[in-house]
């Protein structure tokens, strides 16, 4: 009893002890009495502190003395590394624009079939001159694409033709594409000869070594990359949720030793046969089985047990590990399938980093924190994988689904630096449709491009410019164009009238036309081709074009209405006579019909509204080629306006009910319908087809089946109840 | 007391059995026990109040209390700045390890006054009052830790701010000494004046090895892309002018240049400017006849004629910053504060926080050789576009140069995002001020796809028990082609569904999906048996829509996967004798929202009315039986800022003698509890996000004088 009280006592003693002594451990890390740690934040001074730049001292420095502020500049012309503004000379750039020469090919030259492309590309685009003498921008026509010495691609003596090239001043203004570099063991990036001041566009760049804002990092590109058009990305549809079969999978060499080995060497790690399925093999090179590991057999039969083209469509994100060098042909094969790419490529700038926003189309991981990758992808929210899905596809089909992309991409971005203060602003390279289509020369502010109304969370304006394309002298009274005039403008959302005097008669005098509420203006067309009638003039101030033939025919409600539709699509072509192609199995090439048909694509420019940045478009982004072939023909403009805004937009244009009689009347007496009955017309029409085509690289085309008619259109209800009454009455 | 009443309850039980001089040990013990609990109350309070006084005791603290560390003359000094670091070299990122917060740690050296061995401090201003602020900012943040062993980015007490007021060597020698500097691993210094004379190098001298920099001035030359962060000088005038905002839009002056010191030739060029374009420009310049001090700094001169600093600035569209000795000038900082656009002329300069923030949308850079053409360069640009600039410029101070909290935050979030690229904010989130960010869409679906048709919709049927009118909506809907499902949301808990044997047969796969609750959003919940991308939702009694019809919306739905593509039209219109919204179903020539009793929608929609529907909304519905299809309008409208597509003429779904407004509808007080619902999500989206359009889809050849047997979809009911 005694031992069991003393017992207890001690116990209570024991516990008092240690609650006291716990009780008191908060209270006494909050004493004033600090000791070891003497600050846990940052005290309050209670001294007046000094200002870290004195007012006597703001601006008043003493560099006045200083000879000139251009010495400042130049201070750093003569170091090895570079920048747009000591190694490039911007005034060969002042008089003719961004143009770019390209070396004439020289006989017995090899030139492999990707540069080959590179160069056509460039010769196709707007940017070519023949003439060195214009240029900005030089093109090499030697091989450099692959500068690894063991390779069959290998040109020698590349340091001595290049220095005997008459242009080459050192390489200013010259641009060097380059996709591989270096050799084993070490791949360095040195392009065995002197670049001297060339910028470089190259696949698989360091950081250490990139010239930022002089050198540009492109992708690295198979040789059967597309030279135009390209795949369309593998996205069809957005699954809910957006997870796939796999969460995380790698398909590719594993280097056993050596430079950039250690990372897919330690993949094995985060490998779990399930959602996440990263498989190497140890089998390439010829002595592969000298280096071989405890683990390459193990590897090697799992790596056959997969499909990598399955894997790659069922898995939400792909590795993309840097291999003997930083790039690999994984990141666009991920980019094209829409498994978004996850980086473990340490010090890789990623391509076209300069304006593409990477962030927003993969994820970025670290080579050294391997293990925490599965619960970094894992941590992704879906609306994120969501969006970060479509932006791959968005960046895939803008910049890289061919070398004509890549090029164009390239040049466009040494386009920007020379223009600086009128280069693409950030969103309009990531945000569709892409820097190729949204030319900052048109305009800086995003209000006006078609494609950013709602990413401003503005409105397109109100009013519309009708533009009406005349081509037969005025004769009586009676042609149609009097009645069109009158009809577009009484429409309240007209600004202005512009007749385009397309006619080799000279212009009428101004009492001819007849006396609206708009003004009218009429301008002569300088040349009188066909493609004028696309030209951005100036006159043209709304954001909306309402474009006509002179025969059209059209009442003002028909135009009203028209015009309310387009306004809730400003980015297509909004109208009346539709028109559809077809692929004809028998001839293997595009058809064309005007015949009614269940679906069309094309809505005619006859009576179509669009947006006027699709004038610009027109006449600064499509070749001279096009343009030309459309001016000869003097046919065919409408069906390349519908190819230039599809392929924008990726979506077809939109037909607005039709009247009756549009048809018949198309079908009158006047000089153009007769063109419409001539068969030849048509002909050309299906060569025009096939021939645009070709130059997108793809059918850029896309069918509809509906139509947008007015809300109670042909309802069995009283006919005062309807807004658009016109379009009904025959 | 609970424990006392336990204690009585046992007590009578033991206690007698005890001796009384047991029982003295007892109270004994447990007065013990209590005092001592009753002591370390009273410490638990009293400590607090002597705490509070050390607090304010602290507050009273001086730099001169700070511990004085001698600096050996032969102490070792850091290399220079290592040109080639980039986060995956110099950076040690095992420090700042996996946290489900992706937030960095920072820890903050103490305050130490460094001398050298005679006993000359290494500085002259010692703590600057920027410095001590922006310390203080970052110690209250969440990035502070005090644990030095956790942390993963380390910030020395040693004020770089202006590097005028540093001995190079010996600040060097202090960096090097303290404890976890490790050749500078991991640690931020921060400068605002890098250089000096006479040859002005744009990043800070003092040899700090792999330290990052958050450097004001640094030029391409020496600012290490994607290490360093560029950071803007200071202005002191952040503080001590109070500037309103002003609307953008047209100024008094069109250019204006504030800067005193201007290189003569640089002046030269301006005047020449200005004898050509007049009135349009100002050009400032330091009052001679006033005293040096804060009054030359508050003032500027032309011709005699003094303007006040820097509320001049206010009056102009754009703003002149040219290059003085150094690159980064605070004058950038005034003139965005004002709202005036900057211009700024200084080649090779790497902006304020270029890495995350957009400049192009808030100045015109423009080269130092194009000068004489600035005028005509800033003539070419859109007005609106200046006005967004205007904007854009102010709010740039706001978020990001109006304090050194401010900069030092930003400095911060910067290299946070870089170590947790994953999770870092967005272009929009640095980029769009708040009133941007309130009007613009970006729509979650905004890839341009036209689905495939292959894969079909799954029509999603709410019922409750119209068993026999159930029946029939699944017999037409199994008609449609292109139906890929069928799934029965069984909304009653007290009846089962029918037998399987008695349910009309079809082709595709039926489901009941029987519900816990009789709740309107059951229909939109993001069923895992829905396995298209488009859902067909469908009343029970939905029996006039044809094959045809409903074939023909799949059809338009996979054109506008992103919108609600349906077949009844409603619209809402504004009251003005009420002052408020009103619900209408009258039809009309206009359509704002398409009822989900009938209409195709991407699955996605689901998900979001099931998970991120604003407010109370959600469960407003539930409570009120009634406008599910409103809020559902509501949703998409405000998400992807586009209207829904009526489909066909058809008005009359459940029986042709029917009108327009059906059923339930008809109930006057269901119409104003419609147009309450109207107003209610209105407020609770704090805007009218619904879209009017005039327009519905109707087939290319509808009523056309066409074969009907040649037309794709010819039986479009008339109404």
């Amino acid at each position: 009893m005694q031992a069991k009280k003393r017992y207890l006592i001690l116990f209570s003693a024991g516990v008092s002890l240690i609650l006291l002594f716990y009780l008191q451990e908060p209270a006494s890390r909050g004493t004033p009495n600090r000791g070891d740690d003497p600050h846990p934040h940052w005290p309050h001074f209670s001294d007046p502190l000094r200002a870290f730049i004195p007012w006597d001292q703001t601006e008043t420095e003493d560099y006045n003395v200083r000879a000139s502020p251009r010495h400042k500049r130049d201070d750093n012309s003569g170091a090895y590394k570079c920048r747009m503004d000591s190694c490039f000379d911007f005034s060969l750039c002042g008089r003719n624009g961004f143009k770019v020469y390209v070396y004439p090919q020289q006989k017995g030259e090899k030139i492999s079939e990707s540069y080959q492309n590179i160069l056509s590309s460039i010769e196709g685009s707007r940017f070519y001159t023949s003439d060195p003498g214009q240029a900005c921008l030089f093109v090499l026509n030697l091989d450099t694409l692959d500068r690894d010495q063991l390779s069959p691609q290998y040109v020698h003596n590349l340091k001595t033709k290049i220095q005997n090239l008459k242009l080459w001043n050192n390489g200013r203004n010259h641009l060097i594409f380059n996709l591989y570099s270096g050799t084993w063991p070490d791949y360095t990036e040195d392009l065995g000869f002197d670049i001297g001041q060339a910028m470089l566009a190259k696949a698989s760049i360091s950081t250490e070594n990139f010239r930022p804002s002089f050198d540009i990092s492109i992708p690295l590109f198979s040789k059967d990359h597309p030279r135009t058009g390209g795949e369309r990305g593998y996205l069809k549809y957005n699954t809910i949720p957006p997870f796939r079969k796999y969460v995380l999978v790698f398909k590719g060499k594993r280097y056993l030793t050596g430079i950039g080995s250690d990372t897919r060497n330690a993949l094995h790690h985060i490998h779990n046969a399930e959602d996440v399925v990263l498989l190497t093999t140890c089998k390439h090179g010829k002595d592969w089985q000298k280096h071989k590991d405890a683990r390459c057999d193990e590897d090697n039969a799992e790596y056959d047990r997969y499909n990598y083209k399955e894997m790659l469509h069922n898995s939400t994100f792909c590795l993309v590990p840097r291999g003997r060098r930083l790039g690999s042909f994984r990141f666009l094969e991920a980019l094209q399938a829409a498994c978004v790419p996850v980086m473990l490529s340490n010090g890789w700038e990623l391509p076209f980093s300069e304006i593409i926003d990477w962030r927003t189309a993969s994820i970025i991981g670290d080579e050294r924190l391997l293990l925490q990758i599965p619960s970094t992808v894992r941590s992704i929210h879906q609306d994120r994988i969501l969006s970060l899905r479509q932006q791959t596809q968005f960046l895939w089909e803008a910049y890289f689904s061919s070398v004509e992309k890549i090029v164009l991409t390239t040049l466009e971005i040494i386009q920007d630096r020379v223009l600086q203060h009128n280069a693409h602003s950030t969103l309009m390279w990531n945000r569709l449709p892409g820097g190729l289509f949204t030319l900052p020369q048109y305009s800086s502010y995003l209000g006006d491009f078609p494609f950013f109304y709602a990413v401003l969370g503005v409105k397109p304006q109100q009013k519309f410019t009708a533009v009406i394309h005349e081509v037969t002298p005025l004769v009586s009274q009676s042609q149609p164009i009097f009645n069109l005039l009158v009809a577009v403008a009484k429409s309240q959302y007209c600004a202005q009238i512009i007749v385009l005097w397309n006619c080799d008669k000279p212009l009428p005098a101004k009492h001819r036309w007849p006396a609206t509420s708009v003004p009218v203006v009429v301008i002569e067309g300088e040349s009188k081709v066909m493609s004028s009638r696309f030209l951005p003039y100036e006159n043209i101030k709304t954001d909306a074009v309402l474009s006509l033939d002179e025969d059209t025919v059209l009442s003002t409600t028909e135009v009203d209405f028209a015009f309310t539709v387009w306004q809730s699509f400003p980015e297509r072509i909004v109208g009346y006579p539709a028109r559809s192609h077809f692929w004809d199995p028998n001839k293997e090439r595009w058809g064309y019909t005007s015949k009614w048909t269940n679906d069309y694509s094309m809505v005619l420019t006859g009576a179509a509204f669009y947006h006027r940045y699709y004038n610009y478009l027109y006449t600064h982004y499509l070749p001279s080629s096009l343009k030309s072939m459309v001016d000869q023909l003097s046919n065919c403009e409408d069906i390349l306006m519908n190819f230039l805004v599809s392929a924008v937009t990726k979506m077809p244009p939109i037909k607005v009910t039709q009247k009756k009689q549009y048809k018949e009347t198309m079908m009158g007496q006047t000089s153009r319908a007769s063109r419409w009955a001539d068969p030849d017309h048509f002909a050309q029409r299906q060569t025009c087809m096939n021939k645009f085509a070709s130059w997108f690289g793809t059918m850029s085309l896309v069918h509809s089946q509906m139509r947008l008619d007015p809300v109670l259109f042909k309802d069995q209800v009283s006919i005062l109840r309807k807004k658009y009454r016109d379009i009904e009455r025959l | 007391m609970c424990a006392s009443v336990k204690y009585g309850s046992r007590g009578p039980a033991l206690i007698p059995r005890m001796k009384t001089k047991h029982r003295i040990y007892y109270i004994t013990l447990f007065s013990v026990v209590l005092l001592g609990l009753i002591a370390t109350g009273i410490f638990q309070f009293w400590p607090h109040s002597i705490e509070s006084s050390a607090e304010w005791s602290l507050d009273r603290r001086s730099v001169h209390d700070a511990p004085l560390v001698r600096i050996p003359m032969s102490s070792p000094i850091s290399e220079r700045g290592d040109l080639s670091c980039r986060m995956h070299t110099c950076f040690d990122v095992y420090r700042c390890g996996y946290n489900p917060k992706n937030k960095i740690k920072v820890y903050i050296y103490p305050l130490q006054r460094f001398v050298d061995e005679v006993g000359v401090p290494i500085s002259s201003t010692g703590l600057s009052r920027e410095y001590n602020d922006l310390l203080s900012a970052i110690s209250d943040s969440d990035f502070y830790s005090d644990d030095v062993s956790r942390a993963c980015l380390f910030i020395p007490s040693i004020d770089v701010l202006n590097q005028n007021s540093l001995r190079i060597r010996e600040t060097a020698q202090a960096l090097a000494m303290l404890p976890r500097w490790d050749k500078g691993t991991n640690h931020l210094l921060f400068n605002m004046l890098p250089g000096g004379p006479p040859d002005y190098n744009t990043a800070l001298d003092v040899p700090r090895d792999r330290a990052l920099l958050a450097g004001g001035g640094f030029s391409t030359w020496t600012y290490r892309q994607g290490y360093d962060v560029s950071i803007p000088v200071y202005s002191p005038l952040s503080a001590e002018v109070d500037l309103p905002e002003r609307q953008p839009g047209p100024r008094r002056y069109f250019i204006l240049s504030s800067q005193t010191a201007i290189h003569r030739e640089y002046r030269v060029e301006l005047e020449r400017l200005k004898e050509e374009n007049g009135e349009a420009l100002l050009l400032l310049d330091k009052c001679s006849n006033l005293s040096q001090g804060l009054a030359s700094v508050r003032n500027r001169c032309y011709k005699g004629q003094v303007y006040d600093y820097p509320q001049i600035l206010q009056e102009s569209s754009f703003c002149v910053v040219l290059r003085g000795a150094r690159l980064g000038q605070a004058t950038l900082s005034d003139v965005l504060q004002a709202g005036c656009v900057p211009v700024i002329m200084a080649d090779s300069y790497i902006l304020p926080f270029s890495e995350v923030l957009d400049w192009k949308r808030a100045s015109v850079v423009i080269p130092e050789e194009k000068l004489p053409e600035m005028y005509t360069i800033l003539k070419s640009i859109p007005h609106r576009q200046v006005e967004e600039m205007q904007r854009q410029a102010r709010w740039f101070w706001e978020a990001y140069f109006s304090s050194m909290k401010a900069i030092g935050m930003t400095t911060l979030q910067i290299i946070n995002d870089r170590i947790y690229p994953y999770a870092a904010r967005t272009y929009e989130e640095w980029n769009n001020p708040p009133v941007v960010k309130w009007t613009s869409v970006n729509s979650p679906l905004f890839l341009p796809l036209i689905p495939p048709r292959s894969p079909g919709f799954t029509a999603v049927v709410l019922t409750y028990d119209r068993i026999e009118s159930l029946f029939r909506v699944i017999t037409e809907i199994s008609k449609v082609p292109s139906l890929a499902k069928l799934l029965v949301v069984w909304n009653n808990q007290n009846k089962s569904p029918p037998e399987e044997s008695l349910w009309p047969k079809v082709a595709v796969p039926l489901k009941v999906l029987r519900t816990k609750e009789n709740k309107l959003s059951n229909r939109f919940f993001p069923f895992d048996e829905i396995e298209t991308e488009a859902v067909l939702a469908i009343d029970d009694d939905i029996i006039m829509l044809t094959s045809d019809e409903l074939q023909f919306g799949y059809e338009v739905w996979r054109e506008f996967p992103d919108r609600l593509v349906g077949y009844p039209g409603r619209l809402h219109l504004w009251d003005h004798e009420m002052g408020k919204w009103k619900y209408e179903s009258e039809w009309t020539n206009e359509v704002s929202m398409v009822l989900t009793g009938a209409a195709f929608y991407h699955k996605y929609f689901n998900y979001l009315y099931t998970y991120k529907m604003p407010g109370d909304i959600k469960n407003w519905v539930d409570a009120h039986m009634n406008c599910e299809d409103i809020a559902m309008n509501f949703l998409v409208a405000n998400i992807t800022g586009k209207a829904p597509i009526k489909v066909t003429p058809r008005k009359k779904f459940k029986c042709p003698e029917c009108t327009a407004i059906d059923g339930l509808s008809l109930d006057q007080t269901h119409m104003v509890e419609r147009s309450e619902c109207i107003n209610k999500f209105a407020s609770v989206f704090g805007t009218m996000p619904l879209k009017v359009v005039e327009h519905r889809a109707d087939p290319v050849l509808y009523k056309d004088d066409f074969p009907e047997k040649l037309k794709s979809f010819p039986n479009i009911g008339s109404l």
